[in-house]
């Protein structure tokens, strides 16, 4: 338990990764304050999956640090960065398959920090999960699995939930679902990093949106203030002026060369493209 | 009454093969490890044995209480370095590295033990037996079907109902995902390396009591036969490690009943007939530890 932090819960700084030869992400720093949702749109290999994978360990930077509570994790392994209270929902869920419902829920106290949630708190925030919990984690549907996906990261009481792709083959009733959980979780404290490529509901739930293109953050604003057409340059780094407003923009402007990929399309709200 | 016979004294000595085949299973259904040299660890703990014997002139049937564990810290220290830095390299590094230790586990042995046969001395209970009919039963073959029964259970028992265990089958399920709810995979790897390596060192000083053993029988004979018994079982199923190697036990004492020259062969063809018409063993699911 440390003091009320001056600085921000989460802070990434100058984050390079590389898969091979290809560089994922360019020097994204990225402030993340206790209490907030901060929400990562991109298109797809924009790197939004690789800053969440980086920052629960998966993969080594090549350069720059990741900071929980101004502490370095940058060094530490993915079990210890659950221990020190960042814990990531993979894209596609990643259950265990063969383990049971409840199996998967205790793998997660694996490096549980104290704290309000446990295996029971999971059942009584998705009332169904209790009487399927002898159920394999294969047998469930795609919503169900999602959230018994949720739950095994609850369970571990993290400081910082990064949510990966949570809407990824989901209907979008069950998406809506979901998303509707964020209020409690912020009341019991925790503070969301998310990535959608649902630009609509990122927005809808944010309280910060961030866009990621080809690895650089660019765009940066409160959901509010963003008009679609800054996001739209943004996101698919289309060169066009007057995407000036309350946000602020990054290099997304100059930084054209990726501009060709469906300039003028509107950005993709509703559904992933 | 040879045939009621040999399936008899097939199913005795299958016993001995699910024992040797459960910490090959584990292995590979665990972390992908292909352990070429689990039949020269099971000819160390045997020579352990004697030593153990020798040192400390307890029974020979107890020797077990002292290399078993031995064998299980062994395991996991060989896991957490050896093995482990060939994981990090690649999956195909492993087999070189568990090649590389058998060669050098045998010539080690031929070096510094030599080449001659020795055998765990039990008195007359190598001898001795129990008769129904026109059928005996040795009560050493009996003990090792009912040693590897016991292990097979309490493995079964400890793999989905521990702590323990349960990490063991969320690694083998999925290493990354265990990693990001908090595992730590290395060392859940090196519980499972050990608990192999404790049951190789069960097989090799119960093979130890039942036959002769020298430096090399361990890849001649242990290695393939055990391989023969999880192939024929099905990866990823205990049940299926026993049926395995019950099924390679009695199809070699039908052969040998035909042919004594046909005893090995009989379990070959029995596993090329597997290979071919059930690929994923008589129980097998293809992939995962048995839950």
């Amino acid at each position: 338990m440390t003091g009320p932090a001056p600085g921000p819960l989460l802070e990434v700084r100058g984050l390079s990764v590389y898969h091979g030869q290809l560089q994922a992400l360019r020097e994204v720093s990225l402030e993340v304050p206790a209490g907030t949702v901060h929400a990562m749109i991109g298109a797809n290999g924009a790197g939004k999956s690789t800053l969440l994978r980086t920052i629960a360990g998966l993969h080594r930077p090549a350069a720059g640090q990741i900071l929980l509570d101004g502490t370095d994790l940058t060094g530490l392994r993915p079990e210890q960065r659950v221990a020190a209270g960042v814990v990531l929902v993979p894209e596609g869920r990643r259950l265990f398959p063969t383990l049971t419902v409840e199996e998967n829920l205790l793998v997660g106290t694996t490096s549980a920090r104290p704290g309000p949630w446990s295996v029971q708190a999971v059942y009584e925030l998705f009332d169904w999960m209790g009487g399927r919990r002898d159920q394999r984690a294969a047998q469930l549907s795609g919503g169900e699995q999602q959230a018994v996906a949720i739950g095994r990261a609850l369970v571990a009481n993290p400081k910082v939930l990064l949510l990966d792709e949570l809407s990824l083959g989901l209907a979008p009733v069950v998406v809506r679902r979901i998303y509707a959980l964020l209020p409690r979780l912020l009341e019991a404290g925790m503070t969301v990093l998310l990535v959608e490529q649902d630009v609509s509901q990122a927005l809808a739930v944010a309280s910060l949106v961030h866009c990621l293109l080809e690895g650089r953050i660019t765009l940066e604003g409160e959901p509010g203030t963003l008009t679609p057409v800054q996001i739209e340059s943004a996101y698919f780094g289309a060169n066009r002026r007057g995407a000036n407003g309350a946000g602020r923009t990054g290099n997304g402007g100059s930084n054209g060369n990726g501009g060709t990929l469906a300039a003028g399309a509107p950005p993709a709200t509703g559904a992933t493209p | 009454m040879s045939w009621v016979n040999a399936v008899i004294q097939g199913i005795l000595i299958g016993g001995l093969y699910a024992l040797f085949a459960c910490g090959l299973s584990l292995l590979f259904g665990v972390m992908n490890v292909i352990n070429l040299a689990h039949g020269d660890l099971a000819v160390v703990a045997a020579y352990l044995a004697l030593g153990a014997v020798a040192i400390t002139h307890i029974p020979a049937v107890w020797a077990f209480l002292i290399v078993v564990p031995i064998f299980a810290v062994v395991g996991y220290v060989i896991q957490r370095t050896l093995f482990q830095a060939a994981l990090n390299r690649s999956v195909l590094t492993t087999l070189l590295v568990t090649f590389g230790l058998s060669v050098v586990i045998e010539n080690g042995l031929q070096q510094f033990l030599t080449a001659n046969s020795h055998s765990i001395g039990i008195g007359s209970l190598v001898s001795d037996s129990l008769t129904i009919g026109s059928i005996s039963i040795a009560y050493l073959d009996l003990a090792i079907l009912v040693v590897a029964v016991v292990v097979l259970v309490g493995l079964q028992y400890f793999l989905s109902g521990t702590r323990s265990g349960r990490l063991i089958r969320a690694v083998a399920d999925d290493r990354e995902a265990a990693q990001i709810a908090g595992v730590n995979y290395r060392h859940v790897f090196g519980v499972a390396a050990g608990i192999a390596f404790g049951t190789v060192a069960l097989a090799g000083i119960a093979f130890g009591m039942f036959s002769q053993f020298d430096p090399t029988i361990g890849t001649d004979q242990l290695l393939l036969f055990a391989f023969e018994a999880v192939v024929i079982g099905g990866l990823g199923s205990l049940w299926g490690t026993l049926g395995g190697g019950i099924l390679l036990g009695v199809a070699q004492q039908i052969g040998a009943n035909i042919s004594p020259a046909d005893q090995v062969l009989a379990g070959q063809v029995l596993f090329l007939l597997i290979l071919v018409v059930r690929p994923q063993g008589i129980t097998g699911r293809g992939r995962g530890v048995a839950a």
